[in-house]
Formats: structure tokens, C-alpha cells, sequence
């Protein structure tokens, strides 16, 4: 057992599946001699090859097409998308082609793939190298969406997602990279998609959140405790599917729920969750369902304040707890 | 190449003509809603088909290609039932509008509507051949029209780049739908595109499926000797509109299209292989019988066969 941050994690859960599996590939735009530009394959080129570790043209369609062509054809390619938001040009590819292709063929064919992508601001990324985008792709029958919270389930959830015979989204949060730290175990281990966990047991009001904000809330909930406010958070891990479950199990305990994320308030994944509480736990609740989200503006900006006052944080997320437990 | 070889080239061009003829009737009394054509491009589709090492090799088809599928190894069976929407479909079991082809067990790839993405499949089943060494080269069939996506362009770099055992093959036809190819791009040819990716654009006779066999063949040898893709543009014409609810008057003139006619692929190799004694009349009657008879049976199986069970809309999702 070693203490890792979330991007070490993810690097070398990288590099075990590779040895594991020889029919996985890594490509994407700079995941070779350069090992990605935030350096989460670094060394996976000069111990793979050239030929498991490819640099690719800088065409999203492409990096996206190609893995569906070469996941037909017996690889496992875990492709890389450089930053979230250029995910764009390979909508197409992913949404009408990956989605659909177990679907249309009627079982005949399959895609497993994993598209890796960091996301996710607080870092002066600006309006293109800050979004979050999960809830596109949530909206999506035939894809997975996996967005790890802590460097113990980024291994679990992306040796899960590799094995996955389904298309995989894997979002990773660039701020999440080198800040957070924690202990993971040295041998493959796998974390069931489709599963949330409890990451503080409370009683007072539940946090539902994901991501970057599973650690924000943490923060905001040890603030709350030395003034006598009892926080749960369940952290969803994947937001397609939902663990509808665990989301009504914290729900009927609690009674009061705060849903909270990065990505915009409307249509972001805290609709959903709120539906859920709403048509099956409606009277278990003693305070209408809360959100703290990303504005509704069309992403982050650049200069500080601005910045500072699109994203969430912990105060933002204390400052939501104790109107909620005050209700 | 043997005579049988070629008769088989016939065979199959004579067969998807006589299945494509049979849909329209089809549709033309309300019993399909829809058909889309390969009449007048079957020895562009055969003719390549047969220079592939069939059911092996993949094939990343679109909805112009009925002749290409039967080539590969569908039965006019499966093609009845993909019409018809019969829960028998292998295609896709009744989910997908007729001309979305797509069969595992012989190598077709499954495809969608979105003109172009399947070029970045065919380089995606190339990649995985490189990597895994399976000897297995992949095409990507395609129209002038969707020349003009990005994704043709991303596909051709992304194969030429890696070079991929691949082959992009344009069935130039000269319409996309409605547009002419004059409008669809500033280039005379599309094989000129070829070019800015750095690998050899080849034109030939799409209405000659010997011509055709041989120029595919040569890519593909090409392709197995890790020298990369080539861009082969068939130069070929439609004889009926783009689908059953297109109107092909409003956009082509009547002497255009009995112009090409003359040079339909189906009378001229009949011409021939009948001129070279490849083939006698009465070997043509019995092939004729034989097309006939498999129209036939097809039609009726797939009529039989049953409707998809409702109970079935949420199944294939995910796996399991």
C-alpha cells in the first residue's frame, strides 16, 4: 500500500492494466514521448512501445472513431481526450456511434472502450480548459459515466471501466490531479460502476456530490462538526447509472439533501438525484431538496474573481449545510 | 481469374439487381416503407468485394451498399428481413431503417446515418489488424457526398499517418441526393483528395467490375505490405432516385440517365461474358432461374417471419 495522488493512481492503474492486457492501447493527442500534458501517461510509451502508446493527429472525431473501429476489431483502447472540453468534435462519434452500436445491432456488436478526459475548473483553465460536461453524456442511454472522487477509487473505477464490454466516459478533475493524496493498494482491485459510497456518516443532512466536490464537501463538513451540524456525504462515483439505492437510503435517513457539483444547475446530474428523492422519498424529507451548482453561464472565466465566483467551494458548500440544517 | 470466378462476379450483380427490384415493387404496393438502392452500382461493389478475402477482411459499408452486402456473404434472406423490419434481422433486428447494414458473423461493420463516420471505423479496424497482426484489411465504402465531412478527411490523415492496412473506396455516382458533385467540391476528381494525406488516389470504371477487382486487389496488397492506404473513386451513376421518396426528375435530366444507362454494368459484363464464351446462354437462363428462385424464397421467408416482441425494446443497451 502506497500513499498516491489521484493522477499517480491513475498512471499506474494505466500501467498494470497494460501489462495486464495485451490487446490495451493507449492513445490520444501527447500521451506518448511527452506522456500527456498533465504527465498521467508519462513513462507508459517508453515501457509499451510505440505501438500500445501512440501519439495521434489532433482530431478528436478520429481518436474517438478509431477506438470503436479498433474495440470491434479485439483491442481494448483507452483512449485519451486531452481536455473535456474538446470532447466536442467526437460527440458525434460517441453519443450515435459508440451509445448505439450495441443497440442497433440488436446485441450483434459491441464497444468496450474507455475515453479518458480531464475536466473540471479552478485551475485558470477559462471558458475551454475548465468545463464540465458529464451531463451531456449522462443523458445518454448505452454509455457509462465514471467520475472519481479520491485516488483509492480512481484505481478501482478505471480497472472496472477497462474491463467494461460498455462504453466508458472516465472524467478525471484536473484539480483533483496533485492535490489530493491516499493510500492505494498495490494489487488490481475493482470497484463496481453503478455503485456509490458513503464517505462520512452523518445524520443532520446529506451531501450527494461527485468528483472534486467529494473533498470540498469533506472540508465543509469537518467545519460543520465543531458547530454541531452531522453531515453525510455520498459520493455517486458514477453518474450513469445512478445508484438509486444509496441516493434514497441517505435521503430517508437524513431527510434533508444537498446536491451539489461543479457543472451547470440546469440539467446538471443534481436534477436527476432530486427527481429521484422527490417521486420515491418525498415524506421521508424535512427540507425541500437543496442544489449548489455551477452557474448558469456558458462556462468558467479566466480572471480570478471571475473564476472564484463561478466555482464551488467549501465555504460555498458550509455556507448551503447550515441553511439546509437550519430549516 | 478464372471463368468461374468471373461468373461469380455476375452472379452476385445479377442477384442484388433482382433483390433491389423486388424491394421497390415492395414498397411500390405499401408492403416496405422505405428502400434505398445499389441499381446501377453493382460492379463497383462486387468487383471490389471479390478482390477481398470475404468474410475475413472488414467491410465498413453505407446504405447505397445492397450488392457489396450479398457479395460478402448475406443472404437475400437476411436482406428481406432487414426490409421488412422482422425480428429475424441480423442487421439489426428491426431497430434500424433498411440499408443500415451490419453483420458480425461476415465481417460487416454496423453503421449509422451519419454520413462519414464509418471511414473512421475502417481506420480504427485497421489500427487494431496493425497492433494485433491479423493479416486483416478493412475498407471503408462511401460517396462522393460524404467527401466533404471532416471525418473523411480525419479518417484518410489519421490511416495515411499510422499507415493502416485500409482502403477508402468512393462510389462516385455524381449526386448526393440532389447536389452534384460540382457543388460538393472545387476538385474534378475525388481521388485528387489523396494527395494531401500522402497516399496514391487510383480512378477507375465503376461500371467495370474487373476494373474494379483489379485496382482493389493492388491496394490491398498494398495495404498487407504495410506501405498504407489508398483512396480508390469509383466513377459510377444511379439509376433510380436516392430512395423510394426521392424524385430524381427534379434534379437530373431524362437524357443523362438513359445516357448512362447504355453502360449499365449489369448488360454490358452479361455482353461480355456471353461474347468471350465465358459464359453460354443456357449457363445465363439456369443463373437467371437460380436469382429468380432465391428473390423469391427470400421475399416469402422474410413476409412470414415475425414482427420484433415489444418486450424487447430495452434489450442490447448495455451487454447482458
Amino acid at each position: 500500500m502506497a500513499v498516491m495522488t489521484y493522477l499517480e493512481a491513475i498512471r499506474e492503474t494505466l500501467r498494470q492494466e497494460l501489462r495486464r492486457d495485451d490487446r490495451m492501447i493507449i492513445y490520444g493527442e501527447d500521451v506518448g514521448v511527452r506522456g500527456g500534458v498533465f504527465r498521467v501517461t508519462e513513462g507508459l510509451q517508453a515501457e509499451f512501445g510505440e505501438d500500445r502508446v501512440i501519439d495521434s493527429p489532433l482530431a478528436e472525431a478520429a481518436i474517438v472513431g478509431t477506438a470503436i473501429g479498433a474495440a470491434i476489431n479485439g483491442l481494448r483502447p483507452v483512449p485519451e481526450i486531452e481536455f473535456a472540453d474538446f470532447i466536442f468534435p467526437a460527440i458525434n462519434q460517441i453519443v450515435q456511434e459508440a451509445a448505439r452500436i450495441r443497440y442497433r445491432s440488436n446485441g450483434d456488436f459491441g464497444v468496450p472502450l474507455v475515453i479518458r478526459a480531464p475536466f473540471g475548473g479552478g485551475v485558470h483553465g477559462a471558458l475551454y480548459h475548465s468545463q464540465s460536461v458529464e451531463a451531456l453524456f449522462a443523458h445518454v442511454p448505452g454509455l457509462k459515466v465514471v467520475i472519481p472522487g479520491t485516488p483509492y477509487d480512481a484505481k478501482g473505477l478505471l480497472a472496472s471501466a477497462i474491463q467494461d464490454e460498455d462504453p466508458v466516459l472516465y472524467f478525471e478533475h484536473k484539480a483533483a490531479y496533485r492535490s489530493l493524496k491516499g493510500e492505494v493498494p498495490d494489487e488490481r482491485y475493482l470497484i463496481p460502476i453503478g455503485k456509490a459510497d458513503v464517505k462520512r456518516q452523518g445524520n443532520d443532512l446529506s451531501i450527494i456530490t461527485y468528483g472534486l466536490m467529494v473533498s470540498y464537501a469533506q472540508r465543509a463538513a469537518e467545519t460543520l462538526e465543531k458547530e454541531g451540524i452531522s453531515v453525510e456525504i455520498l459520493d455517486l462515483r458514477s453518474i450513469r447509472p445512478l445508484d438509486v439505492e444509496a441516493i434514497l437510503e441517505t435521503a430517508k435517513k437524513t431527510g434533508k439533501v444537498l446536491v451539489v457539483h461543479e457543472d451547470n444547475l440546469t440539467g446538471g446530474i443534481g436534477g436527476e438525484v432530486s427527481a429521484l428523492i422527490a417521486e420515491h422519498a418525498l415524506f421521508y424529507l424535512d427540507a425541500p431538496i437543496m442544489r449548489l451548482a455551477g452557474p448558469d453561464v456558458p462556462a468558467m472565466p479566466y480572471s480570478p474573481p471571475l473564476e472564484h465566483a463561478f466555482m464551488v467551494t467549501p465555504d460555498k458548500i458550509a455556507e448551503a449545510s447550515r441553511k439546509l440544517a437550519k430549516f | 481469374m478464372t471463368p468461374e470466378f468471373q461468373k461469380d462476379i455476375y452472379y452476385h450483380m445479377a442477384l442484388a439487381r433482382a433483390v433491389d427490384d423486388r424491394m421497390w415493387i415492395l414498397n411500390r404496393q405499401g408492403r416496405a416503407p422505405v428502400v434505398y438502392s445499389s441499381n446501377g452500382h453493382e460492379a463497383a461493389q462486387v468487383g471490389s468485394a471479390f478482390a477481398l478475402n470475404r468474410g475475413e477482411d472488414w467491410i465498413v459499408p453505407y446504405y447505397r451498399d445492397l450488392a457489396l452486402v450479398l457479395a460478402y456473404g448475406m443472404t437475400p434472406r437476411e436482406v428481406m428481413l432487414h426490409l421488412l423490419g422482422k425480428a429475424e434481422d441480423p442487421n439489426s433486428g428491426g431497430r434500424q431503417m433498411p440499408a443500415h447494414w451490419g453483420l458480425h458473423r461476415r465481417h460487416i461493420m454496423t453503421t449509422g446515418s451519419v454520413v462519414a463516420t464509418q471511414d473512421i471505423h475502417a481506420a480504427g479496424l485497421a489500427l487494431a489488424s496493425k497492433v494485433l497482426k491479423d493479416g486483416r484489411v478493412s475498407v471503408a465504402y462511401f460517396g462522393e457526398g460524404s467527401t466533404s465531412q471532416g471525418e473523411f478527411h480525419e479518417a484518410l490523415n489519421f490511416a495515411s499517418v499510422h499507415k493502416l492496412p485500409a482502403i477508402f473506396f468512393c462510389e462516385n455516382n455524381g449526386y448526393a441526393i440532389s447536389v452534384p458533385a460540382r457543388k460538393q467540391m472545387a476538385v474534378m476528381d475525388v481521388a485528387a483528395r489523396a494527395a494531401g494525406y500522402g497516399m496514391p488516389g487510383v480512378i477507375v470504371d465503376g461500371n467495370d467490375p474487373l476494373k474494379v477487382y483489379e485496382v482493389t486487389k493492388l491496394a490491398r496488397a498494398r495495404a498487407l505490405a504495410g506501405d498504407g492506404p489508398t483512396l480508390i473513386e469509383a466513377k459510377t451513376y444511379r439509376f433510380v432516385p436516392h430512395s423510394s421518396d426521392d424524385d430524381d426528375r427534379v434534379y437530373r435530366s431524362r437524357e443523362e440517365v438513359a445516357e448512362w444507362k447504355k453502360r449499365d454494368p449489369l448488360i454490358t459484363f452479361e455482353k461480355y461474358l456471353l461474347d468471350n464464351q465465358i459464359l453460354s446462354s443456357e449457363e445465363l437462363a439456369a443463373m437467371q432461374q437460380k436469382v429468380k428462385d432465391a428473390v423469391n424464397d427470400a421475399t416469402d421467408y422474410a413476409e412470414k417471419a415475425a414482427l420484433p416482441d415489444p418486450n424487447t425494446l430495452g434489450l442490447y443497451v448495455y451487454h447482458h
